[in-house]
């Protein structure tokens, strides 16, 4: 085992605990644990959103994704940074505006409904647990592929470091860690890829994509996992182990799904239109409907200071995704046994050691990549975790602005065990998967809502309420078909595998239809919301 | 103000004020009384700030639902799009893969500045009506 990954994963979490305990010398009122007394500078704020959007399924699983199907996924990457845009565009500062901390504050501040409220509490807490269980899920496989030791223990762990974390320094503490975060993940690709260009160059710059398919680079050995057939032929059993020398072809394995031909360099390969356009709508309008996303924009001090800090994010967050993409396309040339084990995602983690190989400096690497990957789940989660927290705190425990921060610990306690038993008993669905179709929940339920919320006079409680139930309970549907229904072919399998292209439409469109029926309903202040809303502070009405 | 028929008993109210105290007092802003009173003026002044941000966030989304949203279609209706290199890299992989950030970064900046200079339109007009 590489020796420099446990000492690079103790510090991380101690200087994550660290960072945690220096910000709790200053958090001493509820509202530093909410939203750090709002006194957070915009770049500070930025590289914590950012620290905080960047996830497992970013920094392991687009590279996984590049390598096993190619050009087609890049959607995935430009998707999560425009998503961004759209929050920028739509979004930002009205929302900060609004003086709401969470999206059931919105519905409270625009709507004056406690029903729609509700509603919304159900769904974050659901989109919050879709995203909390794959971050704890891809912290127990990183475990396992690096240390070899049991899965639930790397989940546990993830688990308690971020409960603790967030339970104890609240939101103000948070925003430093998530800060340190993105640079600690933007280091841990941008160093090692230098190294593994520059290898590249010098190993002749060996083809991507050879006419004949993917080679083995160095002699390697494969361990069948699971009974397959090699290139249709050969059958294999699982603890058969298979030696390459280099040069040989990848063989095709038929239980592992991926994209060897040429269409790999090439769009429109395996992925439909339909599918392509669907996962471009979920990611582009998702984004704004998570809520460890939104949580974070009330703690600028007003709605132009919450535009730029959008715009800085997308510009960090732009930045970040121009590294995995890499990963992917060397893993082409120097991991091409993941295409057997369909172990893909583990490409980020395995690439340093196999191209630079096992000297200290293929380890250093390999430790620090590490290293980032265990950055990525501890910030995502923390903020997931601090969202459903306040959720929880506001309208589960009832505690509202009133309430003790032990009020606070304890709601986190409560958000965090769900989903940590969930992902111990749940270990083998799809991450990257369960994380595009979190997306799209969020992409039609709170999405429409803050945009016909905050640009649209008509909507009313009666009509959100609709909408979110249509469009969201059929985008939840899907995703609970996908996980746990029975396999589907052809159309139907399009429509409930990537649901936003039908989901988003629908709830925007119930919404609208819906309001108008209701049109008495429009709450009579609508005029003074919409002041407080859209006019600069600067006015100081 | 003008109350005649309430006002028949009485004589019509005087306002005595010192001249020059009457040229400096002028009524402060009245645009922001508007405002916070909710009054057709005010809330037309708002629906035109709405109007405006609105109008500009869509062109400026039209832009990216054009410049990367048409992708997909182009790469499947001329799939020798995506056979051209460029510095010896496909371009699909050149657009997607790198150019779509800073082009996002860039609609960004824009809209962020016209945004701004919307607001400060409205601000203007609040704090200097008719000038």
């Amino acid at each position: 085992m590489n020796p420099y990954v446990v000492p690079g994963l103790v510090v991380v979490v101690l200087v994550t605990v660290g960072i945690g305990a220096y910000g709790l010398r200053f958090a001493r009122t509820t509202s530093d644990f909410l939203v750090a007394s709002r006194s957070v500078s915009p770049s500070w704020n930025a590289a914590a959103i950012s620290g905080e959007y960047l996830s497992a399924a970013s920094f392991l699983g687009v590279a996984g994704l590049v390598l096993r199907y190619g050009v087609d996924v890049l959607w995935y990457p430009v998707g999560f940074a425009a998503g961004y845009l759209a929050l920028l565009l739509f979004v930002a500062a009205p929302l900060r505006r609004s003086g709401a901390f969470t999206l059931p504050d919105f519905c409270q501040v625009r709507l004056r409904s406690p029903l729609l409220r509700r509603l919304a509490t159900v769904f974050v807490i659901f989109i919050g647990c879709l995203y909390l269980v794959p971050q704890m899920q891809g912290a127990g496989l990183t475990f396992t592929t690096v240390t070899g030791a049991r899965y639930e223990w790397g989940a546990l762990l993830v688990g308690v470091v971020v409960t603790a974390n967030v339970a104890l320094g609240g939101m103000r503490a948070i925003t430093f860690v998530q800060a340190f975060q993105y640079w600690l993940k933007l280091t841990a690709l941008a160093v090692p890829v230098i190294f593994l260009v520059l290898q590249w160059q010098s190993d002749g710059r060996p083809a991507v994509t050879p006419p004949a398919g993917p080679v083995f680079s160095t002699a390697t050995t494969v361990v069948v996992e699971q009974d397959a057939v090699l290139d249709g032929t050969v059958r294999v059993h699982a603890g058969d182990r298979l030696t390459f020398e280099p040069g040989d072809r990848v063989p095709d394995v038929s239980t592992v799904d991926d994209n060897r031909a040429a269409s790999w360099l090439l769009p429109g390969g395996d992925a439909s239109l339909f599918a392509t356009y669907s996962l471009i709508l979920a990611t582009f309008l998702g984004t704004m409907g998570l809520p460890h996303v939104l949580v974070r924009f009330y703690t600028n001090p007003d709605g132009a200071s919450a535009r730029r800090t959008t715009l800085v994010v997308l510009a960090l967050v732009g930045l970040f995704y121009l590294l995995p993409t890499l990963y992917g396309v060397l893993g082409r040339i120097y991991t091409p046994q993941l295409l057997m084990t369909g172990r893909t995602d583990a490409v980020v983690l395995l690439l340093p050691e196999a191209a630079l190989g096992g000297g200290h400096l293929g380890q250093f690497l390999g430790a620090l990549v590490t290293a980032g990957a265990l950055a990525a789940f501890l910030s995502t989660s923390s903020g997931l975790l601090t969202s459903v927290a306040g959720v929880v705190f506001t309208d589960i425990l009832h505690a509202d602005r009133g309430g003790s921060v032990r009020d606070f610990r304890l709601a986190t306690v409560l958000a965090a065990v769900v989903p940590m038993v969930l992902s111990i008993y749940v270990a083998n669905m799809d991450v990257s998967r369960v994380v595009g179709l979190a997306f799209a929940v969020a992409a039609s339920s709170f999405c429409p809502l803050l945009v016909l919320g905050i640009w649209w006079r008509g909507l009313t409680d009666i009509g959100a309420a609709a909408g979110i139930v249509i469009g969201g309970g059929a985008a939840m549907g899907a995703v609970l078909l996908t996980v746990m229904g029975p396999p589907l072919t052809g159309w139907p399998a399009q429509l409930v595998a990537q649901p936003a292209a039908w989901t988003v439409p629908l709830a925007f469109a119930v919404m609208v239809v819906g309001s108008l029926v209701t049109k008495r309903r429009v709450p009579a202040d609508i005029g003074a919301t919409m002041l407080r809303l859209h006019a600069p502070e600067s006015l100081r009405l | 103000m003008g109350d005649e028929t309430g006002a028949a008993g009485r004589p019509p109210r005087t306002r005595v004020v010192l001249g020059e105290a009457a040229a400096r007092r002028r009524p402060p802003d009245p645009a922001r009384a508007e405002l916070a009173e909710g009054t057709p003026v005010g809330e037309a002044l708002v629906k035109g700030l709405v109007r405006a941000q609105l109008a500009l966030a869509v062109r400026l989304s039209l832009v990216v639902v054009t410049g990367l949203g048409s992708l997909p279609l182009l790469f499947a209706a001329a799939p020798a799009v995506g056979r051209i290199k460029v510095l010896g890299i496909n371009l699909p992989w050149l657009l997607l893969g790198f150019l779509s950030f800073p082009f996002l970064v860039g609609v960004g900046w824009a809209y962020v500045r016209w945004a701004e200079r919307n607001e400060q339109d409205f601000t203007a007009v609040i704090r200097r009506p008719e000038a």
